[in-house]
């Protein structure tokens, strides 16, 4: 046994301690199970926000972009920090809303706001063919991490197993509580990392950042400056508004705003959010000098290239904390991300089946819930294929096709219904599976159509036939129930 | 509606309008190339522009609702 493996074993027990003991003191029910009974203030409700930043995505695919793609991987902390700014506007709307309405999940919101449950069980099983993804790459990501981490020792299956189990362990115990418990050791430890590394690397091999990146331009120049088509500035652009609107439309975002006590921790944290994507910097620098000092790594194996330098360049035993936090990086989100859909599911779904169950036969089913998504998901993970490629592209897309939805509610006007919206989710989503699993592009249809337009995003395009469909089919039931209400007036006069 | 918040809008239209005149590697700034540099330079701009909304933003005023 490494040095390495201890530390990585030692934080993952840890984590588990600390998950678990969360718990204490607290009085289970829903609420305080799924949102902490609104009581998390500005440090609680800013790590779990920021634990969006750093999933293991970043730490392997934000390095690996950098590194494979280069400047097009600037569009993620881009629309990170839009979003929050976007966020100042509307999330305290929603926080208020779902007080008032003792709403404690995404698709109990929009259930709510469109009087409609067949609204809040689309949205619910929605959000968690989105969710389930994200949480298999987290699962992945964590067995890549564990695996170079232990050099091998340990095989990237069984440390999915296993931290699924943890992870699995605590949650079902201490709910959100537990996420934000373990929240607190993955950001201290994340950013020690992440800027140690971000420095170090480039010092160490190039003596400077400058230097780092002008041996990057004399070789790559084109990595450092966004394409001219493919990922261009139209992609670059189009997919971080995108993004930007869905960072906090992601079931598991929406489900940390509902645990703040209140809306000036949200517009708090909404101010010194921005700056914390800054950390993602350090991430890019490890990336771009990867391209210099480990080049050859291929497609998928460019996510690699953060962990491949390291352990070329450092001991075992910071090998072992770089292990450690990128094992949390994948267990705190996943933590979030089964909570937001097993309580979406329980709540808008098995309580409109069943509308007599109490909260405790409820807490039992959302458990029972936790359990099976962590077991779907450990078999995607293990089994991999195709449809998890498909289903990852489709996953922002998908989600942000409940935008009109949530924007248009936001002040209680009447401008859109749940049939306008309805059909609008159901376009857009379809629109997107079309799009993503038949692969045309919108020169299929006009092969004439300039690269600017081309590059769009799908989930643009889509959420714009969503925007049109919602408010024509609004507009034209809307005009139905009043010429029926019109009717009704005409045969009673007839009568008389 | 308060119209602080319009200038929220700053960061955004700043940010992704100018874009096309930053798209280059030179001049560096800061050690990293323009591109990477613009991007750094609105998270910061993004960060001071919500503090700014948040003193002056009327609903900021007295105790938060409970």
């Amino acid at each position: 046994m490494n040095i390495a493996l201890i530390i990585i074993f030692a934080a993952l027990i840890l984590a588990l301690f600390l998950g678990i003991q969360a718990r204490k003191g607290k009085d289970m029910d829903m609420e305080q199970f799924a949102v902490g009974g609104r009581g998390f203030g500005t440090l609680f409700v800013f790590l779990l926000i920021a634990g969006e930043i750093y999933t293991t995505f970043t730490f392997l695919g934000g390095s690996g972009w950098a590194y494979s793609k280069g400047a097009a991987a600037y569009y993620v902390p881009a629309y990170i920090f839009l979003a929050y700014v976007l966020s100042y506007w509307f999330v305290p709307k929603i926080w208020r809303y779902s007080k008032e309405n003792s709403i404690i999940s995404q698709p109990d919101y929009f259930a709510s706001k469109f009087n409609s449950k067949a609204m809040g069980m689309i949205v619910a099983v929605l959000g968690s063919l989105a969710l389930v993804p994200y949480i298999v790459i987290q699962l992945k990501g964590l067995g890549i991490i564990v695996s170079e981490a232990s050099y091998g020792a340990i095989p990237p299956v069984a440390a999915s197993v296993i931290g699924a189990i943890v992870v699995t362990t605590y949650v079902m115990i201490s709910g959100i509580h537990g996420s934000a418990w373990t929240a607190i050791i993955k950001d201290f430890l994340i950013i020690v990392v992440v800027i140690f590394l971000g420095l170090y690397i480039p010092f160490h091999y190039f003596g400077g950042i400058k230097p780092m990146f002008e041996s990057v331009q004399s070789i790559k120049p084109e990595m450092l400056t966004l394409a001219d088509q493919g990922l261009s500035q139209s992609w670059f652009i189009s997919t971080v508004l995108l993004n930007a609107i869905g960072f906090y439309l992601l079931p598991q975002t929406f489900m940390v705003v509902l645990t703040s006590n209140g809306e000036k921790t949200l517009r708090k944290n909404a101010i010194v959010l921005p700056l914390y994507t800054l950390l993602l910097l350090f991430i890019f620098f490890i990336g771009f000098s990867a391209i210099i000092q480990i080049p050859g790594l291929q497609g998928a194996d460019g996510d690699l290239s953060l962990l491949r330098l390291s352990v070329e360049t450092f001991d075992p035993w910071i090998i072992g904390i770089i292990g450690a936090a990128g094992l949390l990086t994948a267990l705190v989100p996943a933590s979030v991300m089964l909570m937001a859909a097993s309580v979406g599911l329980t709540n808008s779904f098995y309580k409109v089946l069943v509308p007599k169950a109490s909260d405790k036969q409820l807490l039992v089913v959302s458990r029972i819930i936790i359990i099976s998504l962590s077991i779907i998901a450990l078999i995607i993970t293990i089994k991999g294929g195709n449809a998890l490629a498909i289903l990852n592209i489709m996953s922002y897309s998908l989600i942000v096709q409940l935008a009109p939805g949530l924007f248009f509610t936001l002040s209680n006007n009447h401008w859109i219904n749940k049939n306008g919206a309805i059909a609008g989710i159901i376009i857009g989503v379809l629109v997107v599976a079309y799009v993503t699993i038949s692969g045309v592009k919108l020169s299929t249809f006009w092969p004439n159509v300039p690269h600017v337009i081309n590059d769009i995003s799908t989930g643009a395009i889509a959420l714009m036939l969503n925007l049109c469909v919602t408010i024509l089919v609004s507009f034209i039931t809307k005009g139905e129930a009043v010429s029926g209400k019109f009717k009704k007036i005409k045969g009673a006069s007839k009568v008389s | 509606m308060n119209y602080i918040k319009l200038l929220l809008l700053i960061p955004i239209i700043g940010f992704l309008g100018f874009l096309p005149y930053a798209n280059k590697i030179e001049p560096y700034v800061l050690g990293m190339p323009f591109l990477l540099f613009w991007v750094a330079l609105w998270m910061i701009v993004a960060s001071i522009t919500l503090f700014i909304v948040y003193r002056f933003d009327p609903e900021n005023q007295g105790s938060d609702v409970k």
